[in-house]
This record gives C-alpha cells, structure tokens and sequence, in this order.
C-alpha cells in the first residue's frame, strides 16, 4: 500500500505535528526532570549518582530500540523494495545515534565516582560502542552515495550487521563476567529497583522518545520537501 | 503471492544475516577469553599455570576481611566457592566495602595470592532509597 501512498498527505502531517510532539515533550521532559532531581530519593549506596541513571538508562533503551526498528525498516525496504521505509529509516538515525552518545558519556561521569574508572573494556560498554559506530557508519553511508538503489542496498547490510550487536549488547552482562551492572527491570523476573526510581525512569523514556520523534518528524519533512523540489508527486 | 524477487532478496537477507550471526558467535566463542572482563577465584584455582601479565579478579569482599596496615590494604575475595587474598596500596573507590562485588586489576603471585594495582568498585542491580535498605535489614 505504501507503494501508491501520497507524500502531499504524510507532508500535511509532518509539517505540523511537530509543534504538538514539542508541546508534549516539554510537559513530560519537565515532570521527568523534577521527578529525576528533586522528588526522587538518594540511593542507598550511591547516593545522589543514582540521578545519572534516569538519563543514562532511558538513553540507552532508546538508542536500542531505533537501531531495531532501522533494520526492520530497512530490511522490510529492500524485500519489497518500499522507498519510503529507507526515508523513515534515514530520519530516525540521528536520535539514535545522539541518544547513544549520550548513553557512553554519561555511562562514564557515573562509573568514575561509582567503579573508580571513566571507561572499562568490558562487554556491555565495548558493544555499546560498537553501536555507535554502526549508527556512524549508517550515516555516513547516506552522505556517501548518490545513487539510491545502491545506498538502499549499503545501509541495509549496515543494519543486519549491527543488529546482531543488539542482542549482544542486553545479554552481554548475563552471558559474561561484566563490570556493569546486570539489568534492574526484568519482564519475567522480578525487577530490583524500587518503585519510587521506576517512575522517574519511564517519564525519562517517555520523554526522551517524544524527543526521538520530534527530531524524527523534522528529518522525514525535509527529506519530503527534497523529493517534492525534485518534482515527483509519488516516491 | 509475492514476485520471485522478492522471495529471492527474502532468501538472501535471511541468508546473510544467518551468516553472519554464525561468524559472529563463532568468533566471540573463540575470543570468550578476552571478551570476560575479570576472572573468579573459582576459575583462577583451576588454572594449569600462573601468567606473569595483568589479569583481573572479581567477587564480592568477604565480610570482616578488611584490613588496612599503615598504607596497605589486605581483604579477601569469594564468589562463595573458593577464595583469594588481596592486597593493595592505593585509594580505593567510595563503593568498596564489605559484601559488595569488586574487581582487582593485578599480578597473581600464586593460586591464593593476588597483588592489586588497582581497584574497582562493583555495583549491583539493586536500587532502593536507605529507608527500604534499612527495613530490609531489619527483616
């Protein structure tokens, strides 16, 4: 169906949702902050470092989750040869690339008052960084090459060979000896965080999605204006 | 339903994806050495020899091993199996205590015997305000 689908409609849409996405994350980015710093309480053995967490953990899940949904997109677009899903893909990788940058730097400010060090080869934060250079190289690959049926082709395998990273990534602290922490929210077992951290936690996610998808929205509706200077009323 | 094509490039994404995810696990699996950031004194005791390089060890701080003698510090490290004695000159991190998980970055002098250059606090998954840790104790 996205095959006939018309940009002059999805363009209606991006060119004004995202005053609203703005609105919203601003309402929620605040609560968030407040909960974060203010309401929250201290660790019990960290301290007030807990706080880095309610940026740092929100960070990562969010990097994750849109290299996932890149490589669904990308390699669903090269199967059925959907151009619009390589475009999606493309604006969605800024954030995800932001957002894990901003998981490894505030990974680091945490680790040096909590671990003693700023880095540590371990497995979770060394595939990590290889995410960010997967995200890197994505984009890079954009700006390289001119001819779509080739970048469609090149940042495809990209994702499929970063995405055997992400597993990698949520299951290197149980499958190994690990410095970082294993994970604190599980869906089957019980999560071992308190319920007053929780909460801060997922406002941050929720904000820091609605940021994701504001700078989204602002990708995609340039890269609509692109094709519609280009004089094509379909992609 | 679908064109060939499209089961074609179905194949061949399944195909190179399947490849790769192979490679990938085959080469971590070799590499597994390197790829664990510290050793257990479990796995240590099993070691055939005792390698001049750095290595690191990892456990939780047996309780009331702490010592501090003038400038040294001497504890000692289990993973509730085996154990091994540490010691250390240095500033530790602020989480290194008692009953908490630590990493010793060093040179194993023997099978029980580890001289630390550097020390590294671990943290666990647990996070709760002091008030919950305080009426856990109580419990």
């Amino acid at each position: 169906m996205f095959k006939y689908f018309e940009p002059n409609k999805i363009f209606s849409i991006t060119s004004k949702a995202p005053k609203y996405v703005l609105f919203l994350f601003i309402v929620i980015f605040s609560i968030g902050l407040t909960e974060a710093l203010i309401l929250s309480p201290e660790d019990y053995k960290q301290g007030h470092s807990v706080r880095i967490m309610y940026v740092h953990v929100p960070a990562a899940w969010i990097s994750l989750g849109i290299f996932s949904v890149i490589t669904f997109l990308s390699t669903i677009g090269y199967i059925f040869k959907i151009r619009n899903f390589f475009l999606i893909a493309k604006s969605l990788a800024p954030s995800g690339l932001v957002f894990n940058i901003i998981a490894l730097v505030t990974g680091s400010i945490w680790g040096k008052p909590t671990w003693g060090t700023w880095w540590a080869w371990d497995a979770r934060i060394t595939s990590m960084l290889i995410l960010a250079l997967f995200y890197i190289m994505y984009l890079i690959a954009w700006r390289i090459f001119e001819d779509n049926d080739k970048v469609f082709k090149v940042t495809s395998i990209i994702t499929i060979l970063g995405i055997i990273n992400v597993p990698i990534i949520k299951y290197s602290v149980d499958w190994w000896n690990t410095l970082h922490q294993p994970a604190s929210i599980n869906i089957l077992s019980k999560s071992t965080i308190h319920l007053s951290m929780l909460f801060p936690l997922l406002t941050m996610t929720a904000a820091f999605a609605l940021f994701s998808l504001l700078i989204f929205l602002m990708k995609y509706n340039t890269e609509l204006i692109k094709i519609k200077n280009k004089g094509l009323d379909r992609l | 339903m679908y064109g060939r094509k499209v089961k074609l490039r179905f194949f061949f994404v399944l195909l190179i994806f399947a490849t790769l995810a192979l490679s990938i696990f085959l080469l971590i699996k070799s590499l597994e050495e390197n790829v664990i950031f510290f050793k257990s004194p479990t796995e240590i005791k099993t070691l055939n020899e005792i390698s001049k390089k750095k290595i690191r060890i990892g456990g939780m701080v047996k309780k009331d091993s702490i010592t501090i003698i003038s400038k040294e510090i001497k504890f000692i490290v289990t993973d509730f199996k085996n154990e091994i004695n540490v010691i250390y000159s240095g500033v530790v991190p602020n989480l290194f205590t008692e009953e908490k998980g630590v990493v010793a970055e060093g040179y194993l002098k023997d099978k029980n015997f580890f001289l630390a250059t550097k020390i590294l606090a671990k943290h666990d998954e647990n996070y709760m305000p002091p008030e919950v840790k305080a009426a856990l104790e109580e419990k």
